[in-house]
């Protein structure tokens, strides 16, 4: 009995939680796309300067990670599908894996522990050192000024650096490809490109603008949400980071669930 | 029943009726009224956990009072939408105590901030208004500098200075001496002087610096436990008999330190609920 309570209340809690969330990427919807036709204009330069911290900067270690998952992806495939002499299937493992799954995952995961985490960290020293009460007592609305130009950035970069992924993932699963399962460069393309349907790719960057979404909210209400001291500027950022990365996986799930039902796989 | 802060073109600027905050349960003002002049200058007494900067963050419109009026300007702030908030909040000023200056941009580009944000200014009449505000609080020649090269005093005056910058008809100061050394201290006081001086501003000054808060007041309060327990020119307070006022005053630890007992024990209280079983 009192486990079922328990778990109620956590699950109230969490609905309660998402729905803080919600009103505040609506929020920030409404300063980017609806406020500016009401005089108050857009500075993108803010938005551009999150998007070069949260993408480009993200490329490097992306690039690493996702050509190394590709790698493994094919030889662990490979493990598989030799048994069934379908060795050269391996190409369409790596490929369909990549962008339906694990590119815009990946991707969420990196961008969780570089910009997530930096969401968190730099709201809440903001709050602890009264700055955010600071921007309202100028009558500046800190969602406006702070957590827009966030959103802004990461909805703009994540499906690129997605896109980046699925190509490094494919890549590095090439590279398997050439070397163990008798397939040439142009080989291991086209039969990457015959194994995709733009399907594929669109709902793998549908989940990435919906990670995107989720990694900022989650970073940007952990932050403003920072108590007093150093030590809770720590606190949301491990709970942005912990929280961002289950929510990642529950919206996958729910999108996932949604694309099977709907596209027939 | 109209006030006179209700009435915009009255003397009085700021006026509370019966205000009320509470963090949760735990309610740390409890009914404050009074009335703050336009053009004077008012300090705000009382020693830690008073409930002096909560009074303060509600005039700011940082804390939502749970019941009672705060009238600035004509306008009842407790009951109001944000945007009329907004539109009271373009004039006034507030400077924090710790300076709260964004450590990401430079000192002129904080001061610049609310008229880049506010105003359709071109550029360079920002620079130009900027390099002003600067100037009236002694930091000329400071705009390229970021806030963590410069000294406390130094970031109070740019906080001021930030404050300065929409030209505000009511400056609010949280504990503007608090950390500094007395030269620096004196400084910031003259700031303040100058300013009422210069612009007759309404200022108001949450301190418990004895010496600062009799220099520069008109009118003083002193807060206790959530309430004004004393109000009155700075020569009335000098004479105000009452025991609490006094040891404030004279500086006075003993009886404090059982205040402080009583407080922990309220505290502790909350955690330590009494075994229901």
């Amino acid at each position: 009995m009192e486990f079922a309570v328990q778990i109620g209340r956590g699950v109230i809690d969490l609905l309660a939680y998402v729905g803080g969330l919600t009103r505040l990427s609506l929020e920030a919807g409404y300063y980017a796309f609806v406020s500016p036709f009401r005089g108050r204009p857009l500075r993108l330069d803010r938005a551009i300067s999150q998007a070069m911290e949260v993408g480009v900067r993200a490329l490097p270690v992306l690039s690493l990670i996702t050509f190394f998952i590709g790698l493994i992806l094919a030889m662990q495939g490979a493990y598989e599908l030799r048994k069934f002499g379908a060795i050269h299937f391996v190409a369409d493992a790596v490929a369909i894996s990549m962008t339906r799954e694990l590119g815009p995952l990946i991707t969420a995961i990196v961008v969780i522990g570089r910009s997530g985490s930096a969401f968190a960290a730099e709201l809440g020293t903001m709050k602890v050192n009264e700055e955010i009460d600071a921007l309202e007592t100028m009558a500046i609305s800190p969602v406006q000024f702070l957590v827009t130009p966030k959103f802004l950035g990461m909805i703009m970069m994540l499906p690129c650096l997605t896109i980046w992924a699925n190509f490094m993932g494919v890549l590095g699963g090439s590279l398997f490809g050439v070397w163990k399962a008798d397939f040439s460069w142009v080989g291991y393309i086209h039969a990457t490109l015959d194994a995709l349907f733009l399907r594929d790719i669109m709902t793998g960057l549908v989940k990435s603008v919906m990670f995107g979404i989720t990694i900022t909210a989650v970073g940007c209400a952990e932050g403003l949400a920072t108590g007093q001291g150093a030590e809770s500027v720590g606190k949301s950022t491990t709970a942005a980071v912990v929280m961002s990365i289950f929510l990642v996986v529950i919206v996958d799930l729910v999108f996932t669930t949604l694309f099977f039902f709907l596209g027939g796989s | 029943m109209a006030t006179p802060a209700q009435n915009p073109e009255s003397d009085v600027m700021i006026s509370l009726r019966d205000l009320r905050v509470a963090y949760g349960e735990r309610e740390i003002l409890h009914g404050v009224s009074m009335d703050v002049q336009r053009g004077a200058t008012l300090t705000i007494l009382g020693g830690s956990g008073s409930g002096k900067s909560t009074l303060l963050r509600s005039l700011v419109g940082l804390e939502k009072p749970s019941s009672g009026e705060i009238w600035i300007r004509g306008k009842n702030i407790a009951a109001i939408s944000n945007d009329d908030m907004d539109e009271i909040r373009r004039k006034m000023g507030m400077s924090f105590q710790s300076g709260a200056l964004f450590g990401s941009m430079t000192v002129g580009e904080n001061v610049a901030l609310p008229l880049r944000e506010h105003t359709r200014l071109e550029d360079s009449t920002i620079e130009i208004m900027t390099r002003l505000k600067l100037e009236q609080v002694g930091l000329a020649g400071f705009e390229d500098y970021y806030p963590a090269e410069l000294s406390g005093g130094m970031k109070k005056r740019a906080a001021v200075a930030r404050a300065l910058s929409m030209d505000p008809e009511i400056l609010f100061f949280d504990e503007p001496s608090a950390g500094l050394d007395p030269i620096i201290a004196a400084g910031i006081d003259q700031l303040i002087l100058e300013l009422k001086q210069a612009f007759h501003m309404t200022i108001i000054v949450v301190t418990h610096e004895l010496a600062s808060a009799f220099l520069i007041a008109d009118q003083m309060v002193y807060i206790d436990k959530g309430q004004i327990i004393a109000k009155g020119t700075p020569a009335e307070m000098k004479a105000n008999p009452l025991p609490r006022v006094r040891q404030f005053f004279d500086r006075v630890a003993e009886p404090e330190v059982e205040q402080e007992m009583d407080y922990l024990q309220m505290l502790t209280a909350e955690h330590h609920p009494p075994p229901k079983r």
